[in-house]
């Protein structure tokens, strides 16, 4: 390379960008102590105040979850997670009932304000109900009222379990039993907090909805929950951000998500996760080990899941869609960046099981720094899944010769009538593209985050527009120098 | 790890009785070296058992389901008559190959023809007999290129295997005709035999190879043969791997290549009928400038089951490798398809593709397919597709409207499906051979028969499908 730098130098400060996130929060913390046993749980239900049938499916879940064994399949590498060493409720101490915007913690604010979704901003401009989450327990909710006039239920799940029992009862654990997987179990067993969100038959969501996590506290671990339950003709548009301090420790983050959708029900479920990676040498980071499902249980529902994921030590999740009802449809768009020593085990599950129901996925792996970024995806058409139709496309960007970039697409087909095409491509940027930009007149720095870009346009377009331009912030970010 | 208390299905404890009683007779034919091998096999065996469906590479398989019946061993040769040896009489039309027979597991010849000298210094026989022979040759590949660890049954095949062929073509020898393995197995007390093969191809060298399964009669039986294959530099391999055995037989096919710098495999992997079959390739392209063109057809129906395993290993740069693999599934048949290209870190200018096309024609059929890239180098080119759908409906309708019965429609466009893979195999007469059974498998002609398989085709009266192709 011709312009001093070298593509290498410009690939060293793509993949030397720190962590801009990484700031702590200081408010005081209410935590329980660290460990894992029946009292922990009974004391996380009564700070909670819920009610016994919650405390009891708490502990079915904790005895379950003591039976199981640690899943050790994913493409990822860690040292065992002691369960015992962690924090398993930890919530700002200054929590009242608030009023308004101005009574929320000055400081907690800031965080908002550094993360750029200040609420203030969000609620005006964007017109985005926020329903902020820091370290399990929901703080501030806004946009209320204009819920209410549609009915939408929109709270954090504590006030849900205590205003709502009778849906939480019907609908939580459908998507995702407590039985399902290892973490499933756990989150059930320990979840602190989370979000609800209930739309009214034949509702159109005026607004986005939109939830922040951020874990704060060190040592602990964040297990919310999400559910999310849309009646017939209903729509909803959802936003997930994640952020995390900057700790030398790894975290956990075990959360589960469960979307509902009846007849003629949409729903849009856009993630931005950028939990704190860990550091250049792979010390710290977020192990988010998710499970995300959603049940398209009537007739022609539609559950479609975005996600940007730039983010944690490793990630590990398959959001899901089950194609129950007749015409239903599936759809996953996935960017997943991974650089230093970040790993990703990360794609989708669509499960055919009505007639005539379609499935997309598209999944965009860039790999950077000595990362290994695995796509993982199951697509299984049932029986009775007659004229299913699916097309999967995973493709891998390499930058950078120390990462890894792998697919493990897993397709069961047992019905003849259905189609099921799968493709994916791996390579890196290529010196033709490069040179063209160059011979341009743009800086090999800039050619690679055009490129970048253009090549995660294709989910990029999926997510609401205010979380395009921070999902685009955030890939630049992951990748900086100046790649964006 | 399991303790050697572990609870062994009926097929391990089968196996594992049998080494235990046999081991003296299994050694009394074998080198040092080889009875090592075995014993570390063994143990190996004993403490993992055979393969289960929570192994990733055996998700799905069938054959675990199976592991609950017993089999006999065969534990001395056939005794060589010359008139009996018709069964081998098998000829590829306007082709003439070098046989080598093996009957239920042995090296079926009288014993100074065990192995034999060919023109230009190539050595084929029995590789009992190459061990004592050649052990210069033998030692320095043998249980080097396939490793008894990868699962349970490469390790039983190590420990058990009581015969198998034995191949060198010497450097710069290009071997004019084919060498055709036939493996014939007509036993009717179910038998379990395994095989073992060593292939070894000097610098420079050709040799155009076929390994025919095939079944004399309709009896259960389980085979586990295991080839391992060198190519030094520059040399050149074609292998045809002809399947057609009975729907009660078990077979496992695992062939394992490693490959030096520029040297070139192709191979064609022809499934026409068996009960279950799995054929597992792993290629190690380990030299420069390396290719392997893997391609596949299978043809199942009935309660049919066929598992391909392709495995390629880009261990350094600027390697070649490309898979095709195609299957018609009819009635209630399955089909696995594995395939996994891995590119080692550093293995920079790598271009590796891999594709499968699938066909389901009932509602009973069922297919699995994985097409996994496993890549830690960035200069690479990678890409795999995988489909499952119908014959074209358009394609059909473009026939039918033209007079052409839907039965014959439908069996020309899998045909034509076929031949993508069929049209690769650069033997001509071999070629013509395997579309005409093609057409009979399609037509539901073809059995299993009382000779080679090849031996159905009989070009005189050619198969043609009764259309009249003046009409489109």
């Amino acid at each position: 390379m011709k312009d001093g730098k070298g593509k290498n130098g410009v690939l060293e400060e793509v993949t030397s960008g720190e962590y801009k996130y990484g700031f702590v929060t200081d408010i005081e913390m209410d935590m329980a102590p660290k460990g894992l046993n029946e009292d922990i749980i009974r004391f996380i239900s009564s700070k909670k105040n819920e009610p016994d049938w919650m405390l009891e499916l708490r502990l079915k879940a904790f005895r379950h979850w003591q039976k199981m064994k640690e899943p050790k399949w994913a493409h990822v590498k860690y040292p065992p997670i002691d369960f015992q060493d962690i924090i398993y409720y930890a919530a700002p101490k200054k929590k009242k009932q608030l009023e308004s915007l101005n009574e929320v913690d000055p400081e907690l604010l800031d965080t908002f304000n550094k993360l750029g979704i200040s609420l203030e901003e969000q609620k005006m401009l964007a017109g985005v109900a926020v329903d902020a989450v820091i370290d399990s327990v929901s703080v501030k909710t806004t946009f209320q009222d204009t819920l209410a006039k549609h009915d939408i239920i929109f709270c954090s799940f504590s006030e849900a379990v205590q205003n709502h029992p009778e849906l939480i009862k019907q609908y939580m654990g459908k998507a995702v039993p407590y039985t399902d997987n290892y973490y499933a179990a756990l989150n059930t067993a320990v979840f602190s907090d989370g979000s609800f969100c209930y739309i009214p038959k034949d509702v159109r969501c005026p607004i986005e909805l939109s939830t922040y996590f951020r874990i704060n506290a060190a040592n602990t671990g964040q297990f919310e929950r999400t559910l999310i339950v849309a009646e017939e003709g209903s729509y909803v548009s959802y936003l997930e951000g994640c952020t995390a301090p900057q700790r030398d420790e790894n975290q956990l983050h075990a959360a589960i998500v469960e979307i509902i959708a009846m007849d003629d029900a949409e729903v849009k479920y856009s993630t931005v996760q950028n939990w704190y990676p860990g550091d250049k040498n792979g010390k710290g980071g977020i192990y988010n080990f998710v499970t995300k499902r959603g049940l398209c249980k009537g007739r022609s529902s539609k559950i479609s899941w975005t996600q940007v994921e730039t983010g944690s030590a490793i990630t590990w999740k398959y959001p899901s869609c089950f194609l129950m009802g007749d015409n239903s449809i599936g759809e996953f768009y996935s960017v997943a960046v991974t650089n230093n020593y970040q790993q990703a085990d990360t794609g989708s599950k669509m499960v055919h099981i009505g007639k005539n129901t379609k499935s997309t996925i598209i999944s965009k792996g860039i790999s950077a720094g000595k990362s290994n970024n695995s796509y993982r995806g199951l697509v299984r058409i049932s029986k009775k899944a007659a004229n299913s139709r699916n097309f999967s496309q995973c493709d891998s960007l390499l930058l950078g010769d120390q990462c890894g970039a792998h697919t493990f697409p897993y397709i069961k087909t047992g019905n003849e009538t259905s189609i099921v095409e799968h493709e994916a491509t791996t390579s890196k940027i290529s010196e033709d593209q490069l040179f063209y930009c160059r011979q341009r007149g743009i800086n090999t720095e800039k050619a690679i985050g055009l490129i970048v870009n253009g090549y995660a346009k294709e989910v990029l377009n999926k997510l609401p527009m205010e979380f395009a331009v921070e999902a685009q912030k955030l890939l630049a970010i992951t990748l900086e120098g100046s790649v964006g | 790890m399991l303790t050697i208390d572990k609870k062994y299905s009926k097929l391990e404890s089968v196996l594992f009785d049998h080494y235990v009683a046999n081991k003296n007779d299994l050694n009394s034919s074998c080198q040092p070296g080889v009875s090592d091998e075995r014993e570390k096999a063994f143990n190996f065996f004993k403490e993992t058992g055979l393969p289960v469906n929570k192994d990733e590479k055996w998700r799905n398989s069938l054959l675990p389901k199976h592991y609950g019946q017993s089999y006999t061993f065969d534990t001395s040769p056939v005794i060589y008559d010359k008139a009996a040896g018709e069964i081998f009489d098998c000829v590829i039309h306007g082709y003439s190959a070098h046989i080598l027979p093996m009957l239920n597991g042995w090296y079926y010849s009288s014993s100074k023809e065990s192995m034999q000298i060919l023109e230009d210094g190539v050595i084929a026989g029995s590789i009992l007999t190459a061990q004592k022979e050649y052990p210069e040759l033998f030692e320095k590949h043998f249980g080097k290129i396939a490793d008894f660890q990868k699962d349970g049954f490469t390790a039983t095949n190590t420990a058990l295997f009581r015969d198998g062929v034995f191949i060198y073509v010497p450097d710069n020898v290009i071997v004019k005709n084919a060498i055709q393995l036939l493996m014939m197995v007509n036993r009717d007390d179910r038998l379990l035999m395994n095989s073992r093969n060593l292939i070894i191809l000097g610098k420079n060298s050709k040799l155009d190879f076929m390994h025919c399964d095939d079944s004399i009669n309709h009896d259960s039986s389980f085979i586990n043969t295991l080839t391992e294959i060198y190519l030094d530099e520059n040399a050149s391999l074609d292998l045809y791997k002809l399947q057609n055995i009975n729907d009660e037989t078990t077979l496992l096919n695992n062939t394992f290549i490693y490959q030096e710098k520029d040297s070139r495999s192709k191979v064609a992997v022809l499934t026409l009928n068996g009960g279950k079959i799995r054929n597992e390739i792993d290629v190690d392209l380990h030299g420069e400038g390396a290719e392997s063109d893997l391609n596949g057809i299978y043809l199942m129906d009935k309660k049919q089951h066929v598992d391909n395993q392709v495995f390629v290993r880009h261990s350094v740069p600027n390697c070649y490798s490309n898979e095709l693999f195609k299957g018609v599934l009819d009635d209630e048949a399955s089909a696995i398809f594995n395939g996994h290209i891995y590119v080692a870190k550093d293995a920079q200018k790598t271009n590796a593709f891999q594709r499968n096309n699938n066909i389901l024609m009932t509602p009973e059929a069922s297919i699995d397919t994985m097409p996994f890239l496993e890549i830690y180098a960035d200069d690479v080119k990678c890409s795999h597709g995988a489909t499952v759908g119908q014959l074209d409906e358009d394609a059909m309708f473009y026939m039918m409207q033209r007079g052409i019965s839907k039965q014959d429609a439908r069996l020309l466009l899998m045909y034509a499906f076929a031949s993508e893979v069929t049209s690769k195999i650069s033997i001509d007469p071999l070629r013509i051979s395997v579309e005409d059974m093609i057409k009979r498998r399609l037509r539901g002609e073809l059995s299993i028969c009382e000779k080679c398989v090849l031996h159905c085709s009989v070009p005189d009266k050619p198969i043609e499908f009764e259309i009249d192709m003046s009409k489109i």
